[in-house]
């Protein structure tokens, strides 16, 4: 459409109004986070006071000093990157020699188990049975059930299969000439191939552990194991509702608001480094698992 | 050809053999999905059983359909089924058609730059949790300090609690759930946004048609077959709602409105631990969930193929 210069009055006030639209839905996303951050960086008595719409007022890195002096937001923290990395890691681990061998044409029963991973995109014994089963399994309370737990999914396996069945025969007919295996096969040949299947799939499992909440808050009983997500769950929701709390916390210098903008704020630092990447691959991947099956 | 039952599995044994490695390479998925999704679905059972914990699923007593019974006489959880009905029903129609809105918009911005810039920012809260957005949502409509009260008293009216007043909860349910979800759900649009031939616009060009125009009679009935299939994808998941945001987000006050059937299922077993009822309202739902999602697959294929023509 670029090459259309000539545009008549009507389709330039089309282009403005849509323009001006688009922007105001992008200031109205953009918002929240501005506000969010200018709270947390302004003294407590300007935000009781109601002074905090856009800018920080009376600028202070007090709650941020709070946050940061409180022991189990660093032990919350800590555990969130080993439930991030260990669960990624083990995600990966599983998923794609399983999803490779899934590819391969082949393989005798490929049908079965495919419709056998595909059926529990459909349906799931739900909430209760899958408590008592890691219940049973003696895997509550229990950092390494919350990694195995959730290590794998039906969307991102098909993803992965989808991504290695379209890798052209010549790179493996050639790599078997040579006697190689199939673990050397998969190593060599098809997950250097695959790389922007497996980083997406990477980075879908490193957005839902960083964020994820609900089962390690359902799961874990001990304090030193929560991940930061139950941590800012229990401070920003828990305690919104406790005024006693709130006010232990209404200083001069910060006050509830405050201290959970600038939780809200650290949390958010990570997400914000890898969004480049995870947007750009989220995109890909979307579409690579949408459109296939 | 397989001529009796002696050549085939010797046929059987002969692919084992070949194929041993893949097999081995198979394995940690197969026992995955067995151990965590296919094994709680034996579990099911208890929703046919007065379960008790201490006596496990065989050892408690088989009672039939009694929990159903008591389900469906339970005002809690009938009002929990028909607030999933209402709550996704009003997504259906408030927020199913923001991101085509967004998509069509985006596809009008003729620098590609600020294009990409806004796109940049609409997807960024898909990656937020929903922990932070409900923190965010907490303190934006504080009754004392939150940025919505400070500009309604400015108005001169009196400051509303918005999280507390039942009449508020799904608007600000699904005004969030919009906020969050709307830019990075219009990525499927415009892919198929980017799918439309320009030759189209092109001869509508020749024509004199304007950019209006070209949006109404060209881009939206392109896409439609999308949106159509997005929309059965809705549907099918009618009796799914966001209950991990819900529960971040209601509190007694608000339940008459906000209670929904999973979140019925977390209180009354997670947290009261009737296992039994609660994994009957599951089933329940998992079951209509099924059939709904079955057959919107099966209009969806209908609808994909005759949508060529």
């Amino acid at each position: 459409m670029a090459s259309f210069n000539l545009y008549s009055r009507g389709d330039r006030i089309f282009g403005w109004t849509n323009a001006v639209l688009l922007g105001l839905f992008v200031l109205s996303t953009l918002y929240p986070f501005i506000y969010v951050l200018a709270v947390s960086v302004s003294s407590g008595a300007a935000v009781t006071a109601g002074r905090v719409t856009l800018w920080p007022v009376d600028i202070t890195l007090a709650a941020y000093d709070r946050v940061l002096s409180d022991r189990m937001f660093w032990i919350a923290y800590g555990n969130t990157f080993i439930y991030t990395f260990g669960g990624t890691l083990m995600s990966l681990a599983i998923m794609i020699p399983g999803a490779y061998a899934l590819s391969r044409k082949r393989l005798r029963g490929r049908t079965f188990f495919n419709l056998a991973i595909a059926f529990t995109l459909w349906f799931h014994a739900g909430m209760i049975p899958f408590f008592l089963n890691m219940r049973d399994l003696g895997l509550l309370d229990s950092r390494f059930g919350i990694i195995i737990g959730f290590a794998a999914n039906a969307f991102n396996v098909i993803l992965l299969r989808n991504f290695f069945e379209a890798v052209p025969k010549s790179f493996e007919e050639a790599a078997k000439m040579d006697g190689a295996s199939e673990l050397q096969l998969l190593w060599k040949v098809f997950i250097p191939l695959s790389k922007p299947a497996i980083v997406t799939v990477a980075l879908f499992c490193i957005v839902s552990r960083w964020n994820g909440y609900f089962w390690a808050m359902v799961l874990l009983r001990g304090e030193e194991k929560i991940p930061l997500q139950v941590y800012l769950k229990r401070v920003i929701v828990d305690l919104n509702s406790n005024d006693e709390f709130a006010s232990s916390l209404l200083t001069a210098r910060y006050s509830f608001e405050t201290v959970t903008s600038a939780i809200m704020i650290a949390s958010i630092i990570p997400v914000l480094i890898i969004y480049p990447y995870a947007q750009k691959y989220f995109t890909k991947g979307i579409l690579l698992g949408g459109v296939k099956e | 050809m397989k001529h009796n039952l002696r050549e085939s599995l010797h046929d059987f044994w002969e692919d084992l053999r070949r194929d041993w490695q893949l097999y081995l390479l198979l394995a940690p998925t197969v026992i995955w999905f067995a151990l965590f999704l296919y094994k709680p679905m034996y579990g099911l059972l208890i929703a046919f059983k007065d379960f008790s914990i201490f006596r496990g699923i065989e050892g408690s007593a088989w009672v039939g359909f009694a929990n159903f019974a008591e389900l469906f006489q339970n005002d809690m959880f009938v009002r929990a089924f028909w607030n999933t009905i209402t709550i996704s029903g009003l997504g259906l129609i408030f927020a199913f058609p923001v991101p085509i809105i967004l998509a069509l918009m985006f596809n009008e911005v003729q620098s590609a730059a600020a294009r990409r810039w806004a796109q940049t920012v609409v997807y960024l809260p898909h990656f937020i949790s929903v922990v932070i957005v409900a923190g965010i949502v907490i303190n934006f409509l504080s009754p004392s300090t939150g940025v919505v009260n400070l500009l309604l008293k400015g108005l001169g009216f009196e400051p509303v609690y918005f999280l507390t007043q039942p009449e508020w909860f799904r608007p600000v349910f699904i005004g969030s759930s919009i906020w969050k979800e709307a830019g990075f759900e219009s990525i499927v649009y415009l892919a198929a946004i980017a799918g439309v031939s320009p030759t189209l616009y092109e001869s509508a060009r020749v024509d004199g048609a304007s950019r209006w125009q070209m949006m109404w009679r060209i881009t939206l009935p392109c896409i439609l077959p999308t949106i159509i299939i997005m929309l059965i994808i809705r549907i099918g998941n009618l009796v799914e709602v966001g209950f991990e945001y819900i529960i971040l987000l209601y509190r007694p006050s608000t339940y008459e409105t906000a209670d929904v059937v999973s979140t019925f299922i977390y209180r009354t077993g997670l947290q009261g631990t009737q296992y039994d009822l609660a994994t009957a309202a599951g089933l329940f739902n998992a079951v209509i969930a099924f059939v709904l999602v079955y057959s919107a697959n099966r209009i969806s294929r209908k609808v994909s193929s005759t949508s060529l023509w």
